[in-house]
């Protein structure tokens, strides 16, 4: 693949700016008319996504579940999984499937979105459902992904038979902490799909351009020099944390992107589920055990009532009943209530409990025996994940002109603070989260962070994306930034062996932090030896703390939470007029493309031939 | 005996055979102008029957006359009357209402609850049960429908209806006397649809089903 085909193609065809928000549970599509005029307003809107709600009713949803079902061939009847645009789709995915797998989750894929970021599992192969018996088939990670994205493009064609949206200016968001190889993957499943020209932009910065672009150019006004901004996205299945500085250059303001955090899976789902294992305790003790279908139903109604005791400041509790599952719905329904006392507890004080900033997510060392799953984050406090990136990012704006922090300063203070994501909704976790932050900034003598009003917290990311298609004609500010992180490659040490011990790894810088995109780096002294026809593995790291590494700088020492492993890199030179063996001298060089992935190459010092080094998604075996 | 014919020669006497003759000769005149007279009179109706109509009624003119009168006379009293346009009521889809029967019993477990005898329970657990139900009903409602008030005024406050108000959202009920603007008090605000959001069904779907029996394995 060569960089000349990222380009954007334009065609007279072309329209609309789309975004879509490919999301852990659920997908949204946005758009906006192309206009030519400089100074036309942004018009955009959600697109009503046609799916199946239950078998045989195709109902429009403005959000798409990212769930698949694998059903039994005996289980639908047939024809009844037909969609306005094909007689038997090849999954059945959206809203239908989420029904189904509630009450059947042997056969439901979920959050594929989360293990494609999973550097232990090779997101090509068939694993999921994960816990499925043998006789179920399995699809890949990244065959739900295309699945999602092949759903989104046909519903679009259904709406808009005149414009196909392989012929739109396409902007698909991941999450600020996805690593190159699981950008890499979306944007191949993007292109399996016909959908080739899609860019990436990252969840906390469409955000952030959601709320530029509803502010109406008040933002200037809400947001000055010098300021931090912190976003926190916390979504149903993800948290996600970023800094962006606003700084001026030449008496305009810009925005830089300085920091992301990791990838912390903890979101809304888990607080339903908490919420709903504590009235479960309830009624264990009261002598009212339930089933695993109620407790199913119980989450449903926890979610429910959460939101009534969150909108309605009045309620001290909300009713709960769990009703019956068969046709007599007087008998044998479990009636409880929850509280608002209980809520707090659960909500506030165990997901955004009063923590210190030099509190650290605690982390449990794993046990041995653990079934392949996905890392859940195991500190369910976000305030915690909050204190440590906050912490560990301290230096991030050391290099902004305009920003002066205190110099005694133990974590970077953001001076505003803009939401995102459905959970946040909730004004007391909103406001819990403020007030810890701000008792932080207090006891460093910081003035406290303001919120950021007029962000609309569900679909904020996909009216953001398409809202960046509309930036990139040049019609708005671009948040800058490049690369989140600076990445090396691992290479042993030329020491003599030492038994009992690994050869010591020395990580070599191919990519800085901050790269921008469209531009390319090459290491030009470093020289390895490439043997043609057997395949090479490198160790590959990545920083989001050392902001200072050049290319071609090596470390040959670094403390544990400085560098992140992730998946391994793999090259294998093909034989082409080389015999087998022989060894080839390359040095590497590294280039973000316009799309927003990394992309290395080997290159030959004699010939200057490249060779692409892959993400080497199947290091988990 | 010998005849001779002379024209010339006039009779000075009437005999009694002359008069009787003279009397037969008017009789049988006056017959025949009578005859003529009615023929005539007939004929002329029998035309006026022919210009005013041309149903197939007309076709047994054939017949005897006394007959054909009569039907004319029905067929005129007829012909004033517009003949009314035959009146088409909409048929109410049953796909739609099984549709939304479907929903209520999906989301509100509806069915069930009016299947049910609740005489044999007691209130409270009909009020737990009509939580579920109300709950459900609610969002299956609300999720298909746009429910707008007709009228924005509080329930209780006076109303002028002007002329010409439309009379299928606002129904007048008490002391409906006297021409508009009408003004009396609002007892119902009303409720409309604005908007509805019914799912699109496949070919196959049988909407007759409006719960599956449920079998765990």
């Amino acid at each position: 693949m060569n960089f000349g085909d990222q380009q954007i193609t334009s065609s007279n065809t072309q329209r609309y700016s789309v975004g879509i928000d490919l999301g852990t549970t659920h997908c949204v599509l946005s758009y906006a008319p192309i206009t030519n005029g400089a100074d036309e307003e942004f018009v955009q809107q959600v697109m009503a996504i046609p799916q199946l709600f239950s078998p045989g009713l195709v109902e429009n949803s403005f959000q798409l579940p990212s769930f698949i079902y694998q059903a039994h061939p005996s289980e639908l009847a047939e024809g009844s999984t037909s969609l306005p645009w094909t007689l038997k789709p090849q999954y059945l995915l959206g809203e239908i499937a989420r029904s189904l797998g509630s009450k059947t989750p042997i056969r439901l894929v979920s959050s594929a979105k989360s293990w494609l970021c999973h550097a232990g599992v090779d997101c090509k192969a068939p694993i999921l459902p994960a816990e499925a018996p043998e006789e179920v088939e399995r699809i890949s990670p990244f065959q739900a992904t295309t699945a999602y994205l092949a759903h989104l493009k046909e519903a679009w064609l259904s709406l808009h038979p005149d414009a196909p949206l392989e012929n739109q200016d396409l902007v698909i968001t991941v999450p600020a902490s996805f690593d190159p190889a699981a950008r890499d993957l979306t944007v191949e499943a993007a292109r399996s799909v016909g959908l080739g020209q899609a860019i990436l932009l990252e969840e906390p910065q469409a955000a952030l351009y959601s709320w530029i672009e509803k502010s109406q150019g008040d933002w200037r006004k809400q947001a000055q020099c010098g300021d931090v901004i912190l976003v926190v996205d916390v979504g149903g299945g993800t948290t996600d944390l970023s800094l962006i500085a606003v700084t001026e250059d030449q008496g305009s303001l810009t925005l830089t992107r300085i920091a992301v955090g990791d990838h912390i899976l903890l979101g809304g789902d888990n607080m339903d589920l908490a919420l709903a294992y504590t009235v479960k305790v309830k009624l264990d003790q009261e002598g009212k055990p339930i089933e695993p279908w109620q407790l199913q139903a119980l989450t449903h109604s926890c979610r429910d009532a959460k939101e009534k005791l969150f909108t309605n400041t009045e309620l001290e509790s909300v009713p709960l009943v769990i009703a019956n599952r068969g046709s007599s719905l007087m008998a044998g329904n479990i009636r409880t209530e929850l509280t608002r006392t209980e809520l707090a507890n659960v909500l506030v004080e165990g997901f955004f409990p009063w923590v210190s900033s030099a509190d650290r997510p605690i982390s449990r060392p794993r046990t041995g025996l653990r079934t392949a799953g996905l890392p859940y984050a195991q500190d369910a406090a976000i305030t915690r994940h909050l204190a440590g990136f906050l912490s560990k990012q301290s230096q991030a704006a050391q290099e902004m002109s305009g920003i002066n922090p205190p110099q005694n300063a133990s974590f970077i203070h953001p001076t505003a603070v803009l939401f995102n994501g459905g959970v946040l909704k909730a004004h007391p976790l909103a406001e819990r989260l403020m007030a810890v932050l701000n008792s932080w900034l207090s006891t460093e003598q910081a003035p406290s962070a303001r919120l950021l009003s007029g962000a609309d917290l569900d679909l904020a990311v996909a009216r953001g994306a398409a809202y960046y298609g509309h930036v990139r004609q040049g019609k708005g500010i671009r948040i800058k930034g490049g690369t989140a992180a600076a990445y090396y490659v691992g290479i042993e040490s030329a020491m003599p062996a030492v038994p009992g011990f690994a050869p010591e790894v020395v990580a070599l810088c191919v990519a800085p932090f901050g790269m921008e995109e469209g531009t390319r780096e090459e290491l030009p002294s470093d020289e390895f030896g490439l043997v043609v026809g057997e395949p090479v593995r490198f160790r590959f790291f990545a920083s989001t703390t050392r902001r200072e590494d050049k290319v071609g700088s090596r470390l040959e020492y670094w403390s544990n939470d400085e560098l992140d492993e992730l998946t391994e890199l793999d090259i294998t030179l093909p034989e082409e007029g080389r015999s087998a063996g022989m060894v080839v001298p390359v040095h590497l060089c590294s280039a973000i493309t316009e799309v927003g992935t990394l992309e290395l190459h080997a290159i030959s010092q004699k010939d200057h031939s490249q060779w692409k080094i892959e993400f080497d998604v199947r290091a988990g075996e | 005996m010998n005849y001779t014919i002379d024209l010339s020669l006039k009779p000075t006497t009437f005999d009694l055979w002359h008069v009787c003759l003279a009397g037969t000769v008017v009789v049988l005149a006056l017959v025949l102008i009578t005859v003529l007279l009615s023929v005539l009179f007939a004929m002329m109706r029998c035309k006026k029957n022919h210009s005013s109509q041309s149903t197939p009624a007309n076709l047994v003119a054939a017949e005897p006359i006394v007959k054909v009168i009569e039907k004319i006379v029905e067929v005129e009293k007829l012909v004033p009357a517009p003949i009314p346009e035959p009146v088409i009521l909409k048929e109410a889809t049953p796909d739609a209402a099984l549709q939304l029967l479907g929903l209520l019993q999906k989301n509100a477990r509806f069915i069930d609850f009016i299947q049910e005898d609740i005489a044999s329970y007691s209130d409270a657990d009909v009020g737990v049960a009509a939580r579920v139900v109300h709950e459900g009903c609610k969002k299956a409602v609300h999720e298909h429908f746009t429910l707008a008030p007709i009228r924005t005024e509080l329930e209780g406050n006076k109303v002028t209806l002007p002329a010409g108000f439309d009379a299928a959202s606002v129904r007048l009920t008490g002391n409906i006397v006297g021409s508009a603007p009408f003004t009396g008090t609002l007892v119902h605000k009303g409720w409309q649809v604005t908007d509805v959001r019914l799912a699109k069904l496949t070919q196959t779907h049988n909407a007759n089903i409006v719960a599956p029996a449920e079998v765990e394995l």
